[in-house]
Order: C-alpha cells, then structure tokens, then sequence
C-alpha cells in the first residue's frame, strides 16, 4: 500500500493525513495548555506548562514546515466535481489562511520566549537547547508578541471551528467526499 | 553558608593572617555580628543556554564567633530572609518567594548552624554546618578567606555551592542547573 502514502488526484495519501490530524490534535490541545497556564495559581506548575507549551510548540513549527514541503513537492488532490465555482475559488484561501497561522503562530511564541526579560531558554523536552530568534529583548517588545501571540491563538482557533464547521458541512449536507479523504486514502472514493 | 564563612573566618583570623596584614588569633578572637549594610549574599544559577540566573538576599542577620584558642570551635550562626531575594526582575523575586522556590510565607528563614571550621591556609578555612530551608536539613561545606581585620570589623570571601534539588526547589532543571553558587562578602562587627 506504499502507493496510498503519498496523495494521488483524486485522493490524499497517508501522509498527508497523519499530518493533519496530528498537527490538529496537538493545536486544539496548545490552545488548551495555553488558556489554563496562564490562569494558574501554582507558580511551578505554571512554570512547568508554560515550558511544556514551548516544547509542542516547536515540534508543532517542525511538523508544519515538514507539512507545507510536503504539499509543495506532492499536489492536493482536486476538489471533488460537485464543489461550486465560488467554493472552488474560495477554499485555496481558506487553505492558505490556515497555512499561515500554522507558522505564524509558533513563530510568534518563538519571539515572544525570544524577547523576554526573563531570559528563561527553551528546550523542548529538555533534550536541547533550541536558540532564540535574533530579536532585541525588551518589555514593551514582550508585550507585543504576547499580544500577538494571543490574538493569533484566537483568531486561529476562530478559524480552525470554521474549517471543522465546513467540513461537517460537507459530510452532512453535501454528502460529498471533502470530509472522508482526509480521513482514509480509500480507492473506494476515486470514483466522484 | 553564612554561619560557615564567618567560622572560616574567624578560625584564619585565629591562626594568624600573614597575608592581611598578620591578623593574630588573640586579635582576632571574639564574637561578631554581622553588619548587613557592608555585607552582600549573591548568588547565581547556570541556564543550559549558557546564560544564568543572578541574585542577591538584601535581609539576612548572623553572629562569627572566633575561638581564641582553637579555631575548630569557632562557631557561625546565619539566617537568611528569602522574602529579600532580588534579581532585577520583579517576576522573578515573586516566583522564587512563592511555593515554586522558597515558599517565604511559610518558610521566612532559611538558616545555617556551623558544625565545624577547618583551617586550610594561611588565610582560609572550610566551614561545615547544617543548612535548613524549607523545613530540609542538610550538611553544607563553605570556603571563606579571610579579607581583613581593623577597626573591629572583620571581613570575609564566602563561596560554596549548594544543590538546590534537596531543598524541594528543583523546580526549573534542567533548564536551570541544579547547582547554585554562593559568593558572599561578610562584614562582622566585633560585639
């Protein structure tokens, strides 16, 4: 079945699966670890979350680089023939836009532990010390990237409800295919 | 740590201090208390990204006392307060004065009792004792090098390294390392 790993026209291929639920399992649970670690009364496990967050968070910026090179070098398969124009011209956006918070997002934690006047070094699952980002440490730019950090999480979880709420859409209503491809390769759906 | 160095102290004082200015034990000997305004406590905590954690205690208070016959029984009683604890970040002091680190509201003292000062040279002596901090006793060894005597006042270099992981603050390893070194500048006042 080495053929069903990489996706075909009509179909995504496993890897492309694994990478998406992965990368989505571990997002909907950062959101999760990052809205209760900052509500913690616990000092340590405040600071032992916190740490555990930054460490998905740069298995999650690892995943996604590995995701994008993989959609680059191995084309999605096509939209399923009942999808309409304005969906048709619309879902590469949709596409994009959660590309971009994929990487937007670790990357803006990244500079935030990088800008930090606490100086705390980040490494994930302390098995090596992963550099900051050539930024300049100062409190008003922590300030900033925790902003942006957070409102990047929100509006990306924002977006994420929307893909799920489209796909259920999809499965439900337009019983066509764009839901059950990314869950197995099955030759049963070539036929569309 | 504290209690260590001024029994170092005051045992290198005792057994003469050619160095400084040939300190005599009979000079030296007495008891001291120590004068917090000239003293410091810093301590630092390596990171694994090669950078660290600096510090200080502003508040602490302890007595040297120099036996004028034989410097092992000299004796060196220390209490920090870790509510002083200071580092130049505000959100620092106040993680480590919670439960993560010192617990300072139930834990104001962190204490040390010397059990015994050996001399080791000319000037310098290595202090045993007992350090209890959050509630955990356990044996401590501090260097302390004599720096002077006049006046009444005598000052000494105090360095050791404590492992911070039998204290029930391991929190941070090993991101922060488990070890945190001592330096401390000790001042007593004889009296």
């Amino acid at each position: 079945m080495s053929a069903s790993i990489t996706n075909s026209t009509t179909r995504y291929g496993w890897a492309a699966i694994f990478l998406h639920w992965l990368i989505a399992l571990i997002f909907i649970g950062q959101f999760a670890l990052g809205f209760v670690m900052v509500r913690l009364t616990s000092q340590r496990s405040a600071f032992e979350l916190i740490q555990l967050h930054k460490s998905f968070g740069f298995l999650l910026l690892g995943l996604i680089i590995l995701r994008i090179a993989w959609r680059i070098g191995n084309a999605a398969p096509a939209l399923p023939r009942s999808v309409g124009p304005f969906e048709r011209r619309t879902a590469p956006l949709a596409h994009l836009a959660l590309y971009a918070f994929q990487l937007a997002l670790p990357l803006s934690g990244w500079a935030l532990v990088s800008v930090s006047m606490l100086e705390i070094p980040s490494m994930p699952f302390n098995l090596f010390v992963m550099p900051n980002l050539p930024l300049a440490e100062s409190d008003a730019a922590e300030s900033f990237w925790a902003a942006a950090h957070w409102y990047l999480a929100y509006a990306g979880i924002a977006l994420v409800a929307l893909h799920a709420l489209a796909a259920l859409r999809h499965h439900f209503w337009l019983k066509d295919t764009v839901l059950t491809r990314m869950i197995t390769p099955s030759s049963d759906r070539d036929m569309e | 740590m504290y209690a260590r160095i001024f029994g170092f102290a005051a045992l290198a004082a005792c057994l003469a201090m050619p160095v400084s200015a040939a300190v005599a034990l009979s000079d030296a000997a007495g008891s001291y208390t120590i004068s917090p305004a000239n003293s410091s406590i810093h301590f630092t905590i390596g990171n694994a990204g090669g950078g660290a954690l600096d510090g200080a205690f502003a508040r602490f208070k302890g007595t040297i006392r120099i036996d004028n016959r034989d410097v092992g029984r000299s004796q060196v009683n220390f209490t920090i307060f870790p509510e002083s604890v200071g580092t130049g970040q505000s959100r620092i002091d106040a993680f480590l004065r919670s439960d993560a680190v010192f617990d300072a509201a139930n834990s104001p003292e962190i204490q040390f009792r010397s059990t015994s000062v050996k001399r080791t040279g000319d000037t310098t002596a290595l202090v045993t004792g007992r350090l209890t901090a959050r509630g955990k006793t356990f044996p401590e060894k501090f260097t302390a090098e004599l720096g002077g005597l006049k006046a009444g006042m005598i000052k000494f270099h105090v360095t050791g390294k404590v492992l911070r992981s039998r204290y029930g603050m391991d929190v941070g390893t090993p991101i922060y390392s488990n070890i945190v070194d001592f330096d401390m500048t000790l001042m007593g006042r004889r009296g």
